[in-house]
């Protein structure tokens, strides 16, 4: 069966979740062989051996942390000419894009991302991706090189399934591009012990209606109540209430959710963009006009500083 | 020492119009209106700082080309760039482009920079239409020079770009030596609007067409047929059957939580 690269996004040795979602589809698509770059790279391969790598190749040099984004196209390139895979399938962050991006043009092969489906095809793997702001789905496929393919989070289901898992290392020799970039200084962005926004299974966003940095507070309350990730639209973050890492649409994150929750959001078409392919979308604002409501499955009309922390009781009543 | 900047720009439509796909699943330009994608703004705008700041410190002077590639109706994105303060513009224009994907793309952009020759080449982050935010790391690949991208801050000195990179993970500062790839991020700044002055300014700036041909670039490895990538179907999403809307009244989180525990989330 035909190898498919899956390129391992991990913290220290931890896979993250979309890093597992890409095996169950690379799976579809041949044997995964994955690849773990950096750090801890060689503690991710029991992870990903439980969820169907065959093969775990390993590489860890000071250049990955120490330089932007190059020396991994380097080592990914490295492991693509050692393999000869069927397609490449890379986590759709915006480091990943840009390693994906690189590695195409190097192979010379078409690239598509954001994907939020793969599937198996006559003529190579078919991505199916959302266009202008998810008004469309489309599908599409490479039609020259090896299919190199950044997938969304949340797009398949996290599947065990046992495989060999083999960890061998990997050559790379980094070429004099791959210390172009220095990175002069890195700062860990502080954990709030929530999910990460574009992997959380629930998301709640607030937006111009919340009014102020310190009303964010109640809903992070919710979010709280939840175990939800909180985002926040535009007008927020541009207002300074939260921070830009928050923020949910088209220059922001883009999130797909089980479960989104609007609240105070009218629902511009930019944040519309980064949200409206979330399973099941709720709204709270005061305006029964808010664009936000086309979009709901379910809507309450009504000021969120009394609905939110109502809610916020009402759940925490139920779950005891 | 001179400092040529060439700011990678875009024509988009607008985000707020009915955008859809024409019969060959290309983006339909003819129904909906067109505009500079709102994320090069900032591209633009950090070129115009990094320039002034470049003829402040007395090292010689700065000068803009803003670059598109791009039917005849982007022009009108090149004079919103010009109208800004950019110095002159390049259009690479050739009906045998329509269909260009991003590898061709990042390639015809590739050649036409090496044309006009450059020290440090701006983009935004992503296009408003596409929004694969792919192009940049791509010229840097093709022009072989350091990336330097998803900037918040970003400056040039002395022959050295900085800036600062905010990750999912981690906010990096990043230092490279020019010539290098930059694109910057919505929270760089906020664009400026040109002025009178500077829209009467732009009529009499430059504007050079390029076609295939100039670029020296095969019309088979660009355009649809040249693409990397090919669209086979693109579906409207069915419009969203009507939610239930409920108006508070003084239970409406109770009822919220009673939906919420119905769909199984609490």
């Amino acid at each position: 069966m035909a190898e498919v690269l899956v390129y391992v996004d991990h913290v220290d040795g931890a896979v993250r979740k979309p890093t597992l979602e890409l095996l169950t589809l690379a799976r579809r698509l041949g044997d995964p062989v994955a690849v773990a770059l950096g750090a801890g790279a060689a503690d991710t391969a029991a992870a990903l051996a439980q969820h169907g790598a065959v093969k775990v190749l390993t590489a860890d040099a000071p250049e990955f942390a120490d330089y932007l984004v190059v020396p991994k196209v380097d080592a990914l390139q490295a492991a693509y000419d050692s393999v000869s895979p069927a397609a490449v399938l890379v986590p759709s962050s915006a480091e990943g894009k840009e390693i994906a991006a690189r590695l195409a043009v190097r192979i010379g092969s078409g690239l598509i991302t954001d994907a939020i489906d793969v599937q198996a095809g006559d003529e190579g793997p078919v991505a199916t991706q959302s266009a202008f702001a998810a008004a469309f789905t489309t599908t599409s496929r490479i039609t020259k090189g090896t299919p190199v393919i950044t997938v969304k989070p949340n797009s398949a289901p996290v599947e065990p399934a046992a495989a060999a898992g083999t960890v061998e290392e990997l050559a790379v020799t980094f070429g004099a591009a791959a210390t172009g970039t220095r990175i002069v200084s890195s700062t860990p962005r502080e954990s709030t012990g929530r999910p990460e926004l574009t992997e959380a299974a629930i998301v709640v966003s607030g937006g111009r209606g919340v009014n102020g940095a310190e009303n964010f507070a109640i809903i992070e309350a919710l979010a709280d109540s939840l175990g939800a990730a909180v985002g926040a639209s535009r007008a927020a973050v541009d207002a300074g209430w939260y921070p830009h890492s928050h923020q949910v649409g088209q220059t922001g994150k883009s999130v797909s959710p089980q479960l989104y929750i609007a609240s105070g959001i009218s629902g511009a078409i930019q944040h519309r963009a980064g949200m409206q392919t979330s399973k099941t979308i709720v709204a709270i604002n005061k305006d029964a006009e808010a664009p936000i409501f086309d979009l709901v499955d379910y809507g309450v009309v009504g000021d969120l500083f009394q609905v939110v922390p109502q809610l916020t009781e009402a759940i925490k009543a139920r779950k005891g | 020492m001179s400092l040529r900047i060439v700011v990678c720009v875009k024509y988009v439509p607008d985000a707020t119009g009915d955008r859809h796909f024409a019969d060959d699943l290309t983006l339909d330009r003819d129904d909906v209106d067109g505009l500079l994608s709102e994320l090069d703004e900032y591209a633009v705008e950090q070129a115009l700082q990094i320039a002034a700041a470049h003829n402040d410190s007395g090292d010689g002077d700065a000068e803009i080309t803003v670059l598109t590639v791009g039917p005849e109706d982007a022009k009108d994105a090149l004079r919103k760039a010009l109208s800004m303060g950019a110095d002159k513009a390049v259009h690479v224009e050739d009906d045998d482009l329509h269909g260009t994907d991003a590898l061709g793309t990042s390639m015809v952009l590739a050649k036409a920079i090496e044309k006009t020759g450059y020290d440090l080449v701006v983009c935004g982050m992503a296009s408003t239409d596409g929004t694969m935010g792919v192009l940049p790391a791509m010229l840097a690949e093709r022009l072989g020079v350091p990336q330097v991208t998803l900037l918040s801050e970003v400056s040039v000195e002395g022959g050295t770009v900085k800036g600062r990179r905010d990750g999912d993970a981690a906010t990096v500062r990043l230092e490279a030596p020019l010539p290098a790839v930059v694109s910057v991020t919505d929270q760089s700044g906020e664009a400026r609007y040109p002025s009178f002055k500077g829209i009467m300014a732009a009529k009499k700036k430059p504007v050079e067409s390029l076609d295939l041909e100039d670029l020296d670039i095969d019309a088979g490895d660009v355009g649809l047929d040249g693409a990397w990538t090919a669209v086979d179907s693109a579906t409207q999403r069915p419009a969203r059957t009507a939610g239930t809307i409920v108006n508070d009244e003084g239970d409406g989180g109770e009822q919220l939580a009673g939906y919420l525990a119905s769909q199984k989330f609490i």
